[in-house]
C-alpha cells in the first residue's frame, strides 16, 4: 500500500501511520494466510491416494472390499467429488466462510462441531502452560542470569536438557513419579485444575528450555550496555537495574518467540493428552490420522493457522508495547 | 531508598584525592594492571583532563572512582578518598549512596548510554526516586523539567516525554548530563562526553560542561581528543600505557610539552598543521626497489574530470514515513590527481552520497559520469567491466573483510585476473603490504587478530590492488586512535603523490578534511552550502552554516585564531 | 586454486578435525554416547545380552535386575537388548527425516535468499503458511494422507521440520548477503555467482552444520513421538517409538517400559544437541 506523499503535509503523514491502517494491514494478511492454509487443506483431501469415494466407504463401514459402483455414484454425488475441482474448491472456500468445515468420513458430524467441543481443554493447556513458562523463565534470569556462580551453569545446564528431551518422556516421568509413585496428583485428572497441574507443569518445563536460553542470552548481553552502567552510576542496586532496565529488554526476544511458541504448544498438547489420557484435541487427531479420516485433519490445519494468525498478531502488539521504538509497518 | 546526607560546606580543600592507584583484573598470577599509578587531586570548581588512546587506561580509572570497574576488577591505592571518606574497600550499599548523590558519572554516546525503552523524564529522574529526594509526583515532574532547562534542552515538558531515539545526538547527551547532575552532586565525571556528536553539538556540550564547573562543581573529563579538552581543563594528564606520562595546564603543555609522547600527540592533531606536512613520525621503511612511479607532479588546472556528478537526488521513506530527499540536487566533479574533501554532520547526505557515486545505489534524479563515459546511468552488466577503477575505504573495515579470510587472500582477491600465476599474485601481495608499511609476516593472519590501523592499512592495500583511478574515503580515519590516524593520513597522501590516485574523501571531521584536501565540499541536510579551494573555505567562509561549523571546531590553544564570532547553529534534527 | 577445491577443503572440514583436537569432558563424554549408539545401529549383537525377540513368558515384567539390566516386557523380552536392536532403525530414520527436512529447507531457504524481489517473498510466503501450522499437525497430515509406514515417518517428520529451518537458513543467508564483504565484493567488480560461492555460501555452511546435527536429534524425537502415538512403525519390531507406544499401557506398574525407550531417545539427542551447540560455538569464536 503506497501513498504518494508531499513531504510537508502531515495529515496525510498521520493518516499513513494510523494504527488502523497497520491492523488492516496484518488482518489482511493473516486472512491470506489462513486461506492458504484452506488451500492447503483441501489440497489434502484430494491428494487422498486411491478414490474418495471408496475411501469413504472403506471408513465408515469398517470393510476394505471394493464398493459398488451405485455406492460409488452415491458418494460422489453427495460429496460433490464428480464435479470439476474448480468447482469443489469453490464449494469449498464458500463453506468456510460460513464455518462449515465438512463432515467428518468416520462420525458423519459437522468437524466444526468435533473440534469445537474437544479443543477447549487443548486450548486451557497450551495457555496455562505458556504462563507458567514465562514466569519459569523470569524467574530464573532475574536471579540467576548473567551471574558466574555455579547456579547459572546449572541453570544453563538444565535448560538445555529440558528444550531437547522428548516431551512425553517428561511428562511420562511427572506422571510416574508424582502420579503413581507418590500419590500428589491423580493419575487421570479430568477437567479439575488439580488435574491440570501435572500436564501443564510438563508442557511448561519443555517450553521454559527454549524460553530461558533466549532470554538469558539477551538479559547477559544487556547487562553489559552502557545505559546500565548509567543506571549504576545514578546509585541503583544490582537487582533494582535487573528488575527494572534489562528483564525489558530481555523479553523482547521472548515475545517475538511466543507466536512461534504456541505453535510448539499445539503439538507438545497432543502428545501431553495422550500421556494423562486428558480430554482435547490430541485424541480426536490421534483417531483421525489413524482412522485416514482426512476432513478433520485438515480442520485442524485450518483451524491452527488461523489461532496462529491471530497469536501472532497479540505477539505483535504486545511487542509494541513493550518497545515503542518499533514503527508500525 | 537511600537517604540524603547533608552536604557539607564546600571548603576550598581538596575533593577528591588519589594518590597510587592502581587497577588489575584477572585472578590468577598474571594479571594485567590496566591502571599502574595513577595520582591527582581535584578541587571545586576545577576540571581536571585525562587524556589517553585507547588501552591507556583512562575509562578505567574514571570508573574506579565510582567503584564501577568491573566485577574482577582489584582496585588498589595508596589513598582514594572523597572529601574525607576513604573509597577502598567500601560496600555497595556505602557505594550507592555516593554514586548519583556526590558523585554523578556521564558516558558517551548517550544512545545507548540511556535506556532506550524508557521516557527521558523517567531516567532523569530515577536518580532522585532512588535517593529520596522528592516527595511527590509533582515535585519530581518539576525537578526533571527544570533539569532540562537547566542544561539547554528546548521545550523540555515534550522531551520529557520522549524516547532516547526521538532527540538528536546533542539533545540526548545533555539529558544524560542533566540526570547525573540530578541530585547536585559534587562531582561530574564524563568518560567521552562528546566522541559520538557532531561539532556544533560537541562545542554547545562542552559550553554547558564548563557551565557547571563554573557554578562549583568539579569536573573530571576524559577525551582521546586534546583540542577537545583544551577549552574546559585546568589541568591535563596524558596517559599512556597506566600511567600519567604528562602533567600541567593546558597552556603549558600545548606550547611546552616535555613527553616525546605529548609531542607526538600534538604533532598528529591536523588542526593548524600545514597541507601536506607529515603527522606522524615516519617508521614506515619501505624497500627501494619497490617503489612504483616516482611522485606525481602536480599539474595545473587542465587536468582531466574523473567524476562528474550532475544534480543527484536520492529520496528515502524516513521513519515518519514522509519521504525526504537525503540527497537534494547535488553537482561536483573531481579532478584527476586532487582529493576532494566532503564534509558534513550527521544527516548531511555524504554517505549516500558515497553509494551513488560508487554505484551501490541509484540516484532519484541526476546521474554521475566517471572518466566521461556514463556511470550510474549504465546496467549493472555493462558496468561492472570498469568497476575496478573505483575503490572504496570504510571507516569500519573488519565489516567489510570477509571474517574466515586471510590478509593475503583479502589482497590478492582484488587484485585483476589478468596476474596469472600463482607467484605473481604472491609478489604483488608483498609489494602492496610493503606499500602500506605492512610486514610479510601478515599473510596469514586474520582481521580479527589485527589491530584497528592495522586492518585499515590493510583495507587501503585492498583498495590500491586493482589500480584504481579513484577512491573513495568515506570517514577513513575517524574510528581511529589519534597517532593512528596521523599514520594513516600520512600513508594516504604518500600513496597519492606516488600512485597518482584521485580521493573522493568524506569525514566530519573539519581539520582532517582540511589537512588532506585540494578543495572542500560542504554539506548540509542534502545540499552543498559551500564548495571551493580548501584554504579559501576555511579562512573566508561564505555561509552561515560553514561559518559556524568552522567556529566549533575544537582548536589547540597554540592555534592562530581564525577569528570568527558566528553563532554556532545547533542541529535540531529529530 | 579452483573454485571448488577453495570451496570444499573450506573451514568447516578443517576447522570440525581443529576441534577434534581440543575437546571438554562433557562434549567428549557425548561423542562417546554417540559412538556406542552408532555400534549398537551398526553391530547390535556385540552390545545384546539377550535375544530381542526372543519371549519368556515367565519373566514377564520384571523391573530391571542383574539378569535383565533394564527389565523385561509383558512377553519377557529382555528390554535392554531390544532397546539396542531399535537403534539401527531408529537412527536410520532420523537421519533420512534429517537428510530430507535440510534438504527443502536449504533449497526452499537459499532461493528466496538469494534472488530476492518476488520470488522470494513467494516463497517466503509459502514457507510461512507451512510454518503456521503446529510440526506435528503437518506430520499428522502426511500420515493421514498416505497411512503409517517407516517411509511416510520419515516424509511426515521431514516435511513438518523443514519449515523451521528454511526460515533459519534464509535468514542466515539474508543477514549475509547484507554484509560489508558482500557489498566489497560488489564494488570490486565480481559478479553475483562469484560472490554466492566464495562468501555466502562458505560462511552458510558453519551454521548449516551445527544446525544439522542438532537436527538429527530433533528429527528422532519427532519420529518416535509419532510411533508413541500409534503411528509408526508396526510390532514386533523393537523401534524405540514403537517401544515406547507400547510401554504406554504398562506406565503404572512396569514404568521401566516407558520410560527406558525414552530414555534412549533423550540420551542420543541430548548428545548430538550437546556436541551440535559445541560445534557451533566454537565455529562461531573462530570467526
Amino acid at each position: 500500500m503506497t501513498l504518494i506523499l508531499t513531504t510537508r503535509n502531515d495529515a496525510v503523514k498521520t493518516i499513513a501511520n494510523h494504527p488502523i491502517i497497520w491492523f488492516a494491514r496484518r488482518i489482511l494478511s493473516g486472512v491470506a494466510v489462513v486461506w492458504a492454509a484452506a488451500t492447503f487443506a483441501f489440497a489434502i483431501q484430494c491428494v487422498l491416494p486411491g478414490d474418495r469415494a471408496q475411501i469413504i466407504i472403506n471408513v465408515t463401514s469398517g470393510n476394505v472390499g471394493p464398493a459398488s459402483s451405485a455406492e460409488l455414484a452415491a458418494i460422489n454425488a453427495k460429496y460433490g467429488f464428480d464435479q470439476p475441482l474448480a468447482v469443489q474448491y469453490g464449494k469449498y472456500i464458500l463453506r468456510i466462510l460460513h464455518g462449515d468445515l465438512g463432515e467428518s468420513y468416520q462420525q458423519h458430524r459437522p468437524v466444526a462441531g468435533i473440534i469445537a467441543e474437544q479443543i477447549g481443554p487443548t486450548i486451557i493447556l497450551a495457555i496455562a502452560a505458556l504462563l507458567i513458562a514465562w514466569i519459569i523463565a523470569i524467574l530464573t534470569t532475574l536471579f540467576i542470569a548473567g551471574r558466574d556462580n555455579i547456579w547459572s551453569k546449572l541453570l544453563n545446564d538444565t535448560q538445555v536438557f529440558l528444550a531437547t528431551v522428548p516431551p512425553y518422556w517428561l511428562a511420562t516421568i511427572l506422571l510416574v513419579v508424582f502420579a503413581v509413585k507418590l500419590r500428589i496428583f491423580p493419575v487421570i485428572g479430568g477437567n479439575s485444575p488439580i488435574g491440570l497441574v501435572l500436564p501443564t507443569l510438563a508442557l511448561a518445563l519443555e517450553l521454559s528450555g527454549f524460553f530461558g536460553q533466549v532470554v538469558q542470552n539477551e538479559f547477559t548481553r544487556v547487562l553489559e550496555q552502557p545505559f546500565v552502567t548509567s543506571a549504576r552510576a545514578r546509585g541503583m542496586s544490582d537487582f533494582g537495574v535487573r528488575l527494572r532496565h534489562v528483564l525489558r529488554h530481555a523479553a523482547l526476544p521472548g515475545i517475538t518467540l511466543s507466536g512461534w511458541a504456541l505453535g510448539k504448544l499445539l503439538s507438545g498438547a497432543i502428545l501431553i493428552e495422550v500421556v494423562f489420557a486428558r480430554q482435547g484435541l490430541g485424541g480426536v487427531l490421534v483417531a483421525a490420522t489413524s482412522s485416514r479420516d482426512v476432513p478433520i485433519v485438515s480442520g485442524a490445519v485450518l483451524i491452527s493457522a488461523g489461532l496462529f494468525v491471530v497469536a501472532s498478531v497479540i505477539v505483535d502488539l504486545t511487542y509494541r508495547v513493550v518497545d515503542p521504538r518499533i514503527k508500525l509497518t | 531508598m537511600l537517604q540524603v546526607r547533608p552536604k557539607p560546606v564546600s571548603q576550598q580543600a581538596d575533593l577528591l584525592t588519589v594518590d597510587s592507584l592502581r587497577v588489575s583484573f584477572g585472578r590468577d598470577i598474571a594479571e594485567k594492571a590496566v591502571v599502574r599509578s595513577m595520582s591527582f587531586s581535584l578541587r571545586p570548581g576545577r576540571c581536571l583532563a585525562i587524556v589517553g588512546e585507547s588501552g591507556s587506561g583512562k575509562s578505567v580509572t574514571a570508573r574506579a572512582l565510582i567503584g564501577l570497574a568491573g566485577r574482577h576488577a582489584d582496585v588498589h591505592a595508596r589513598q582514594l578518598s572523597f572529601d574525607g571518606t576513604d573509597l577502598i574497600g567500601l560496600n555497595d550499599r556505602a557505594w550507592r549512596r555516593i554514586r548519583g548523590n556526590e558523585i554523578g558519572f556521564v558516558l558517551q554516546d548517550a544512545l545507548v548510554s540511556l535506556d532506550p525503552l524508557r521516557r527521558i523524564g523517567k531516567e532523569i529522574g530515577e536518580g532522585l526516586l532512588l535517593h529520596g529526594a522528592v516527595s511527590s509526583r509533582e515535585e519530581l515532574a518539576q525537578r526533571v523539567i527544570a533539569l532540562l532547562k537547566l542544561v539547554g534542552v528546548p521545550e523540555p515538558e515534550i522531551k520529557a516525554e520522549q524516547l532516547p531515539h526521538q532527540l538528536s545526538g546533542g539533545q540526548r547527551q545533555r539529558a544524560l548530563i542533566a540526570a547525573a547532575l540530578a541530585l547536585d552532586p559534587r562531582i561530574l565525571i564524563a568518560d567521552e562526553p562528546t566522541t559520538a556528536l557532531d561539532v556544533t553539538a560537541q562545542a554547545h556540550v562542552l559550553a554547558l560542561l564548563e557551565e557547571t564547573k563554573t557554578r562549583g562543581k568539579a569536573l573530571i573529563l576524559i577525551s582521546h581528543d586534546l583540542a577537545v579538552v583544551s577549552r574546559v581543563a585546568d589541568e591535563i594528564l596524558v596517559m599512556r600505557g597506566g600511567e600519567v606520562v604528562e602533567r600541567g595546564t593546558a597552556a603549558q603543555i600545548f606550547k611546552d610539552p616535555r613527553h616525546p609522547y605529548t609531542r607526538q600527540l600534538l604533532d598528529a592533531v591536523p588542526s593548524g598543521r600545514p597541507r601536506g606536512s607529515c603527522l606522524s613520525p615516519s617508521t614506515i621503511v619501505r624497500s627501494p626497489h619497490r617503489q612504483t612511479q616516482p611522485p606525481v607532479q602536480s599539474l595545473p588546472k587542465s587536468r582531466p574530470i574523473l567524476l562528474e556528478a550532475t544534480s543527484l537526488v536520492k529520496r528515502f521513506n524516513g521513519p515518519d514515513g514522509t519521504l525526504r530527499a537525503a540527497v537534494d540536487g547535488v553537482s561536483f566533479e573531481l579532478r584527476s590527481g586532487e582529493t576532494l574533501g566532503i564534509v558534513g554532520e550527521s544527516g548531511s547526505g555524504k554517505s549516500t552520497m558515497a553509494r551513488m557515486v560508487l554505484a551501490l545505489d541509484e540516484p532519484d534524479e541526476g546521474a554521475v559520469q566517471f572518466a566521461g563515459r556514463p556511470w550510474t546511468t549504465l546496467a549493472e552488466r555493462e558496468r561492472r567491466a570498469r568497476r575496478r577503477s573505483i575503490s572504496i575505504i570504510y571507516q569500519d573495515p573488519l565489516g567489510s573483510f570477509d571474517p574466515r579470510w586471510t590478509v593475503g587472500r583479502i589482497i590478492s582477491d582484488s587484485l585483476s585476473s589478468e596476474v596469472e600465476t600463482r607467484r605473481k599474485r604472491q609478489e604483488r601481495v608483498i609489494e602492496l603490504l610493503d606499500m602500506v608499511g605492512l610486514s610479510q609476516a601478515l599473510l596469514d593472519r586474520r582481521p580479527l587478530e589485527l589491530s584497528g590501523g592495522q586492518r585499515q592499512r590493510v583495507a587501503i592495500a585492498r583498495a590500491i590492488a586493482p589500480d584504481p583511478a579513484v577512491i573513495v574515503c568515506d570517514e577513513p580515519v575517524s574510528a581511529l586512535d589519534v597517532s593512528i590516524q596521523a599514520q594513516v593520513l600520512d600513508l594516504l597522501s604518500y600513496l597519492k603523490d606516488h600512485l597518482g590516485v584521485s580521493y573522493l574523501f568524506i569525514s566530519h571531521d573539519l581539520s582532517v578534511v582540511r589537512h588532506i584536501s585540494d578543495r572542500v565540499i560542504v554539506m548540509r541536510r542534502g545540499r552543498i552550502v559551500d564548495s571551493g579551494a580548501t584554504e579559501e573555505i576555511f579562512r573566508n567562509p561564505q555561509s552561515e552554516y560553514t561559518k559556524s561549523l568552522i567556529a566549533a571546531m575544537p582548536r589547540l590553544v597554540r592555534d592562530e585564531q581564525i577569528g570568527h564570532s558566528a553563532t554556532i547553529l545547533e542541529e535540531g534534527i529529530a | 586454486m579452483s573454485m571448488f577445491a577453495e570451496v570444499t577443503m573450506s573451514r568447516p572440514l578443517k576447522e570440525v578435525l581443529a576441534i577434534v583436537r581440543h575437546v571438554p569432558f562433557r562434549v567428549a563424554v557425548c561423542l562417546i554416547i554417540i559412538g556406542l549408539f552408532a555400534l549398537a545401529a551398526m553391530a547390535p549383537k556385540v552390545l545384546q545380552t539377550h535375544d530381542p525377540l526372543a519371549i519368556d513368558l515367565r519373566s514377564s515384567l520384571q523391573s530391571p535386575s542383574i539378569e535383565h539390566w533394564l527389565g523385561t516386557d509383558q512377553l519377557g523380552r529382555d528390554l535392554y537388548s531390544r532397546v539396542v536392536e531399535g537403534a539401527g532403525q531408529s537412527l536410520a530414520i532420523g537421519l533420512g527425516a534429517t537428510a530430507l527436512s535440510m534438504s527443502i529447507a536449504i533449497v526452499f531457504g537459499a532461493a528466496a535468499a538469494l534472488s530476492g524481489g518476488v520470488f522470494d517473498s513467494i516463497l517466503s510466503r509459502i514457507v510461512d503458511v507451512l510454518f503456521a501450522i503446529p510440526t506435528l499437525l503437518l506430520a499428522l497430515v502426511f500420515v493421514t494422507v498416505f497411512g503409517p509406514s517407516v517411509l511416510t515417518e520419515v516424509i511426515a517428520v521431514g516435511i513438518g521440520t523443514a519449515p523451521g529451518y528454511a526460515r533459519m537458513i534464509r535468514g542466515q543467508m539474508l543477514s549475509i548477503k547484507g554484509t560489508g564483504y558482500v557489498e566489497a565484493a560488489k564494488v570490486l567488480g565480481h559478479p553475483f555467482s562469484r560472490i554466492v560461492w566464495r562468501h555466502i555460501l562458505p560462511n552458510a555452511m558453519n551454521p548449516l552444520t551445527a544446525m544439522m546435527t542438532i537436527g538429527v536429534g530433533q528429527a528422532i524425537i519427532w519420529a518416535s513421538g509419532l510411533a508413541f502415538l500409534g503411528l509408526g512403525v508396526a510390532p514386533p519390531a523393537p523401534e524405540w517409538g514403537a517401544l515406547l507406544n507400547a510401554g504406554r499401557n504398562y506406565v503404572i506398574y512396569a514404568w521401566w517400559l516407558e520410560i527406558i525407550p525414552g530414555l534412549a531417545v533423550s540420551a542420543f539427542a541430548l548428545s548430538v544437541t550437546i556436541v551440535g551447540r559445541h560445534l557451533q560455538d566454537r565455529l562461531e569464536g573462530k570467526r
